[in-house]
């Protein structure tokens, strides 16, 4: 084996790359449980997001609209999960699967003659001065916009539930619905609103894979980074600042096997190629042995709201 | 004003009635998806769901397949179906499934070339521990840890996906294959083979397993203490713990028989259909199964019907794609559609709709 050939410096920065789809999408799902509503369905979400934005930078050779065009469809498929858990008042749990079997099904059908086709790329910001420190500037400071867009929207989404009045209700929304709905708040449109910030979110993550991290389009591209996502949200104990730490934890795992694959270390690959997965389910058991009884989820996730 | 009323008890009427609704709107539905992609919506629903069974040319190959593909599905819908009655998510239903066809092939690959009555019964036994030990790994964790159930069982399909791979090109590689990947070819080896029962029929093994599965599915739920209890649990949890159910053993006893159904129908598969430990092995059965389960209503009988119209749009499927050129993955929409249809048509289930007049209220 060549450890030689793993440079610390290219691995970081590809560690940032790896982790932003998996923090989009689990940022979006944070926002959402925390309104009460669990949304199952973000690989749906990610994998049609991934497909709206690779034929939107296609056709118009410019991934900024490819971004949009995943966040705007992303939101636009989780607005199905919306009328049917908030207007039809369907269980959530099934709901979300149905949203990722729908997503899946659609992904593949809308991307089925974009295969092998290369997106435009999204260039690099080279942040000045900073970019030309040592290590550190190649490592964080010469990456694309959306890489600092999902940072930023780590700061955002914190101080918008801690901070602002809005993120208080939809929080009273998540903890109690039946005080929320008497204090005269809309509990429907506080979480069709949240559910559709999900969805743009995860959409935005989806895109990422499509046109950054791959970047082309396959069938089942996002290869169960959104389940990842949902798991880091209960890991992260919904709140945002361990979001990021979760999400760049897997990012660090899928990076380091991803290179001892290609350094051909002496263990098999697909022992290599199962171990985020089996990170992630050692650290939900961790996290649930850890907290007995009183638990951070909000209060609310999961049930429905009716008021007749 | 229209309210929305929730009923005491959900609707027996509307509980049948909606998942014949759900199809209908679904045709329709997907007939203007077929239309919009430029094909004939008519001509596409006919390929799908009446030329598999009716069409002089195709139903001689096509009709038995309904046979092969249902019976999978049903068998780990009827699995699902326990749990999801009490609450539980097991919705990694294809790791179990992949799980119980690699172990009952090693069984049966571990003592080729050993011929004896013995072996496949031996397999059939392997495959369906193989499906109960991976489905363990959530019960347990859940009964043990409280963790959640939905996403370890999803996680592990991941995990069985990358072992079936490692078994393909390695483990269980036939050594006499000329170094392409895939297993021994076990519907080619007598011993070995789930073979079709009755020519002609598409019935192999599995699909007696599935036809004892709803039996036995219907006689637990009905004629059971236990079945009561997973129905109670689902309904409500707290009553449930006061009448005395056993919370955690229900948890281990129905991701237990999920992962053992659905570990059989694995075994079912690679000794019969799909012949051998290949790295596509994993067809989506288990989520499909999914959508099987809730389509079914969680009954055994309905699930033996919904199993059989889902089988229908994989064969229906596989003819559009090879008559009109209708591409695979709007088969998959069109399934996805129907689970969507058909919960948000639980709402007439679950609650009454009534109009009423705002002064009286």
């Amino acid at each position: 084996m060549d450890f030689g050939s793993i440079n610390p410096v290219v691995l970081m920065a590809s560690l940032m790359v790896a982790s932003t789809p998996i923090l989009l999408a689990a940022l979006g799902e944070m926002v959402t449980e925390k309104s009460g509503v669990l949304n199952l369905g973000v690989e749906g979400m990610m994998i049609f997001g991934a497909v709206c934005g690779f034929i939107a930078a296609i056709e118009t050779q410019s991934p900024t609209m490819g971004f949009i065009a995943a966040a705007v469809g992303g939101a636009a498929l989780s607005m199905l999960f919306g009328f049917l858990t908030q207007i039809f008042l369907t269980t959530q749990v099934p709901a979300g699967l149905a949203l990722t079997l729908l997503g899946t099904g659609l992904a593949s059908l809308l991307g089925q003659n974009y295969q092998g086709m290369s997106p435009p790329r999204m260039p690099d910001l080279h942040i000045p001065v900073l970019e030309s420190i040592p290590v550190i500037g190649p490592v964080i400071f010469q990456h694309d916009a959306i890489v600092y867009l999902s940072l930023i929207m780590v700061v955002v989404i914190w101080a918008f539930l801690k901070f602002t009045r809005a993120g208080l209700i939809l929080r009273a929304v998540g903890e109690n619905h039946a005080a929320a709905h008497a204090l005269g708040y809309k509990v429907k449109a506080v979480r069709f609103a949240a559910i559709g910030f999900g969805g743009a979110m995860a959409g935005l993550g989806g895109a990422y894979i499509s046109l950054v991290r791959v970047p082309q389009w396959t069938d089942g591209i996002t290869a169960g980074i959104g389940w990842i996502a949902l798991a880091i949200v209960v890991f992260a104990s919904w709140r945002a600042g361990r979001v990021l730490i979760g999400a760049y934890l897997f990012g660090g795992i899928t990076v380091l096997q991803l290179n001892l694959q290609a350094a051909g270390a002496k263990v098999p690959v697909e022992l290599l190629s199962m171990s985020p997965f089996l990170a992630t389910i050692l650290v939900l058991v961790v996290i649930s042995a850890r907290r007995h009884g009183a638990t951070s989820a909000p209060a609310m996730l999961g049930r429905i709201f009716h008021t007749s | 004003m229209i309210a929305i009323v929730k009923r005491p008890e959900p609707s027996k009427f509307w509980t049948i009635a909606t998942p014949v609704f759900a199809v209908l709107l679904t045709m329709i539905l997907g007939g203007l998806l077929f239309a919009a992609m430029g094909k004939d919506p008519v001509a596409a629903i006919r390929t799908i769901f009446w030329d598999p069974l009716f069409n002089d040319q195709f139903a001689a190959y096509s009709r038995p397949q309904l046979l092969v593909k249902a019976g999978p599905l049903i068998l780990i819908a009827i699995g699902l179906s326990l749990g999801f009655k009490a609450g539980i998510w097991n919705i990694g239903a294809e790791g179990q499934y992949i799980m119980g066809a690699i172990a009952g092939a090693s069984v049966g690959l571990a003592l080729y070339p050993l011929d004896a009555w013995w072996i496949f019964p031996l397999m059939v036994i392997a495959g369906a521990i193989g499906g109960f030990l991976w489905a363990m790994i959530p019960a347990l964790l859940k009964t043990r840890f409280n963790t959640n159930e939905i996403l370890v069982s999803l996680m592990l399909v991941y995990v069985a996906e990358q072992i079936l791979a490692s078994a393909a090109l390695g483990f269980l590689r036939n050594p006499e294959g000329n170094g392409f990947p895939g297993s021994r070819n076990m519907s080619q080896i007598p011993w070995l083979s789930n073979p079709e029962l009755i020519p002609g029929t598409g019935a192999h093994w599995g699909v007696v397993a599935a036809l004892g599965a709803v039996v036995a599915a219907y006689v637990l739920l009905n004629k059971h203490l236990l079945g009561f209890q997973i129905r109670l649990t689902g309904e409500s949890p707290r009553a449930a713990r006061f009448a005395g159910v056993k919370d955690k053993l229900l948890v281990v006893f129905c991701l237990g028989t999920a992962g053992a159904l659905a570990g059989l129908a694995g075994l079912f598969e690679v000794t019969g259909p799909a012949g051998q430990i290949s790295i596509d092995f994993g067809a989506g059965y288990g989520f499909t199964a999914i959508i099987v389960a809730f389509l079914g209503r969680l009954n055994p009988i309905g699930i033996l019907l919904a199993g059989l119209l889902l089988a229908l749009t994989f064969i229906g499927g596989e003819l559009a794609q090879f008559m009109l050129g209708l591409p695979s993955a709007a088969i998959q929409v069109f399934q996805g559609m129907l689970l969507m249809i058909l919960l948000a048509m639980d709402l007439v289930v679950n609650y009454r709709i009534t109009i009423v007049n705002r002064e009286t209220t």
